[in-house]
């Protein structure tokens, strides 16, 4: 799913990114306030979904390789989180949605959700 | 080995410094990318290094960070000057966690740093003495079927 699709379903404000970064593909999504669960269980080319504002969430999502951040409940990147968000060239959008609204929105558009799938079925 | 091969730098961290947390790690990223590692060894490093450098930044008055890549892996030591860890053991269970609401607010101390470390590493030794600090030291092998070595 474009990034241009996920602002768009999400009616979200694009606080940092440029055309042509709207257009990136994103190909699962990890939503979390927790940075560590992020780390543990994040797969490179997911949009982040959280509602953590402080930098460790663009750093986090820089680690992980994440392609966007989508901040839920309104929330926006701290002045530092923005900067680097620039510097690494993650776009970055902001829906007033809360967090299981937009999961919802996103999912029953077909964007899945990181490794569930294979967990179960391991399981 | 002859010192030719091998990269070292050294990384700063400052505990109780939420602002810089994850910057040596970011930097350490920027090597490896540009020494052209695999993307997905460059992947499981920089995971470990983030969560161990939050450990630092979390738990320790400070710490210093020792990247080594050499033809066969990347080695990152850390060691911080801290209150230590009581039970390394317990430590290593997914989440165990001695956090404080501060560092919960961050988004970290949920008892998934050092198992994640471990996971991410092919080999992860940790020592640690109470009251004086804790040294870690992580191995990633470049070949893939090198494990545990």
């Amino acid at each position: 799913m474009k990034l241009r699709e996920i602002q768009r379903l999400l009616q979200a404000e694009v606080v940092w990114g440029t055309e042509a970064l709207l257009e990136t593909n994103i190909e699962c999504a990890c939503s979390s306030d927790l940075m560590s669960d992020v780390l543990a269980f994040g797969q490179p080319g997911q949009v982040l979904l959280t509602g953590l504002s402080n930098a460790q969430s663009v750093r986090t999502a820089d680690i992980m390789e994440a392609k966007a951040i989508v901040y839920v409940r309104g929330k926006r990147p701290d002045e530092e989180g923005l900067e680097l968000a620039m510097v690494k060239g993650i776009p970055v959008l902001s829906t007033k949605r809360m967090m299981y609204e937009a999961c919802g929105v996103l999912y029953t558009h077909g964007l899945p959700g990181i490794l569930v799938s294979d967990t179960i079925k391991k399981e | 080995m002859s010192d030719e091969n091998v990269l070292s730098q050294s990384f700063e961290i400052i505990g109780g410094n939420f602002g810089r947390a994850g910057k040596a790690s970011t930097a350490v990223k920027d090597i490896l990318k540009e020494l052209g590692i695999d993307p997905s060894i460059i992947r499981r490093t920089a995971i470990a290094t983030y969560e161990a450098e939050m450990n630092v930044v979390m738990y320790a008055e400070k710490g210093e960070m020792t990247l080594r890549v050499t033809p066969e892996m990347v080695h990152l030591h850390l060691q911080d000057q801290g209150p230590g860890i009581l039970n390394i053991e317990l430590a290593m269970k997914e989440g165990y966690s001695t956090a404080t609401r501060e560092m919960q607010e961050m988004g970290f101390g949920a008892g998934m740093g050092l198992p994640n470390i471990k996971k991410n590493s092919d080999r992860f030794d940790i020592v640690s003495e109470l009251g004086k600090g804790t040294f870690l030291d992580i191995y990633i092998y470049l070949d893939p079927k090198r494990k545990n070595g």
